[in-house]
């Protein structure tokens, strides 16, 4: 019998995070600006030049000055600091996308990972059931809440959650049928481990990759229609500092005060794309046989 | 005897997929299942480990392990039959290794599922390699990271470290090259001796199957169409079929092996 010869040759040497980063160009310009607006997020208080405008806190004798050193980006009809605005809209915007995304990864992926693993009449209750939330449209259903409730930030929230979550449990319960189906499945049941246990330690670690990616790109996605609730009246309500109604109270005075629309405009868009692009870039980069490596 | 077949029928639905009338594989005996894809070798294996009730198959008749019947078993003893007394080796050895775990992990999660402790799981997962002939570096290594060859190898160690009684070849050298090939084929040779397995083998690959069993049973839409000593069946068939199957290894009819 031949000896196996063992190069170490073989092995792929471990991406460092600095390659991968410097690789992708764009990729490290998305994360940087997803970095900046995390931090922009978390200390707000601190950087904000007038903390108290992102309240109630209205300035009469202030009102519609154009950027300025002393107002960065303006002030606003009644006076208050539009750059201090825009700082503590990053807080809401993440916030709501951090809940709808995390609301929709906890429901979303059980549901699918069972669905998917299980396939039968378990597959096709569950799958019907995110079928029925599939046909609910956000606005629609954002619109209702309103309704019965009164328009807020949480309230457009729970809206955008209750419709967001079934994209996560149709992901993953693609993904999970595919690798329910592949062969070291098989190994594991032949090996004596219960569907339960098959379920959690092999089939759900190895349905995560597109969960992530969908994640990080939906951050945008999130951002973007929680600023429509709000530009249409269904969310955020002064004097809450929410870009898209910032956008709404400003649209009036566009054609003179172009300020007033411009940088939460401009806020709505850099967060959306440099999710967006971060998506991008952790799907060319997250591919399945690489993500092992780099553990 | 150490596994018994008898009567065994598999169905999906209304659809019978195998119909086998008697197969015994007996102490560290090789046997060789040999037929066309579809002709329910590999769902006669799943069957051994109880495994084709599951994937949606009714099952019927006797499947006995030492005088154990399994068919009818229930699942949570069935389980713990599988990979401790019945292994299984798979056809794509990369493949059949969950990707996110390095294979001393894999080794050791088996072990402890079958109620070995973790110290002991570790000294074992080495000892088996060294049997398969591969060092206790892989231990550290994901399965990508692995050759055709050192993946079913260290599938083999797996069945080792776990003593399993008797192993369930499926098709496990047709995704290799020649040579490695024979690597595997010498070493569940050894394995048989040393280990005293018993190995039902299955395979396409006429070749193989003479150098390595010492009996084969040629299966056709289910059935068992002949029996008896490879040499016996290889050098004169009595079925139609596996006179066909020979025809098909041109190389095969006059040499004693290939």
């Amino acid at each position: 019998m031949t000896e196996v010869v063992l190069s170490e040759g073989e092995l792929a040497p471990p991406r460092s995070l600095r390659a991968v980063l410097r690789a992708n160009p764009l990729l490290t310009a998305a994360a940087a600006l997803g970095v900046v607006l995390v931090l922009v997020a978390l200390l707000a208080p601190l950087i904000a030049p007038h903390p108290a405008d992102a309240g109630s806190a209205t300035h009469p004798l202030a009102t519609f000055l154009p950027p300025s050193s002393h107002h960065l980006f303006g002030t606003d009809p009644v006076g208050r600091d539009l750059f201090s605005r825009v700082l503590y809209g990053a807080r809401i915007s993440l916030a709501v996308a951090a809940a709808v995304i995390g609301f929709s990864i906890l429901v979303g992926l059980p549901l699918g990972v069972i669905a998917g693993a299980l396939g039968g009449i378990a597959d096709t209750v569950l799958m019907r059931i995110t079928d029925i939330f599939l046909a609910f449209p956000a606005l629609l259903l954002a619109l209702a809440l309103a309704s019965v409730l009164t328009p807020s930030v949480t309230n457009a929230t729970i809206a955008i959650s209750i419709t967001w979550w079934p994209w996560y449990a149709r992901l993953a319960r693609g993904q999970a049928a595919s690798v329910a189906g592949r062969p070291f499945i098989a190994a594991c049941k032949a090996l004596g481990l219960s569907p339960t246990r098959t379920m959690l330690r092999h089939v759900l670690p190895n349905s995560l990759t597109p969960i992530i990616v969908q994640a990080s790109a939906d951050v945008g996605g999130v951002i973007l229609t929680a600023a429509a609730l709000s530009f249409l009246g269904l969310g955020a309500q002064d004097p809450t500092p929410e870009w898209g109604l910032m956008v709404n109270q400003g649209q009036a005075y566009f054609a003179t005060q172009w300020w007033l629309v411009t940088f939460p405009g401009a806020a709505i868009l850099i967060s959306a794309l440099a999710f967006n692009l971060l998506g991008d870039g952790l799907r060319d980069v997250l591919d399945p046989r690489r993500v092992v490596e780099r553990r | 005897m150490k596994l018994a077949l008898r009567d065994l029928r598999i169905a999906f639905g209304r659809r019978t997929v195998v119909a086998l009338d008697e197969l015994d594989l007996e102490e560290e005996e090789i046997v060789g299942l040999v037929g066309e894809s579809g002709s329910g070798k590999s769902m006669t294996a799943l069957a051994v480990l109880g495994l084709a009730g599951p994937a949606g198959a009714t099952v019927q008749g006797s499947i006995a392990l030492d005088g154990l019947e399994l068919v009818g078993l229930p699942e949570r003893k069935l389980r713990d039959l599988r990979g401790r007394r019945v292994a299984m080796i798979f056809q794509s050895p990369v493949s059949a290794f969950s990707p996110v775990f390095r294979v001393g992990d894999i080794f050791i999660r088996a072990l402890r599922l079958h109620g070995i402790a973790r110290g002991d799981a570790v000294a074992r997962a080495q000892e088996a390699l060294r049997e398969v002939l591969l060092g206790p570096d892989l231990l550290h290594r994901y399965p990508h990271q692995l050759s055709g060859g050192q993946a079913q190898r260290i599938a083999i160690a797996l069945a080792v470290a776990l003593r399993a009684e008797v192993l369930l070849a499926d098709e496990p050298t047709s995704a290799l090259d020649v040579t490695v090939q024979a690597e595997i084929i010498d070493l569940l040779r050894l394995l048989r001796e040393r280990e005293r397995m018993s190995i039902l083998f299955i395979s396409h690959d006429l070749a193989v199957v003479a150098q390595l069993c010492d009996r084969v049973a040629v299966m056709r839409s289910g059935k068992i169409v002949e029996a008896g000593p490879t040499e016996n069946v290889l050098q004169r068939p009595t079925a139609a079929y596996t006179s066909e199957l020979i025809a098909a290894v041109p190389r095969l009819g006059t040499g004693r092996t290939a």
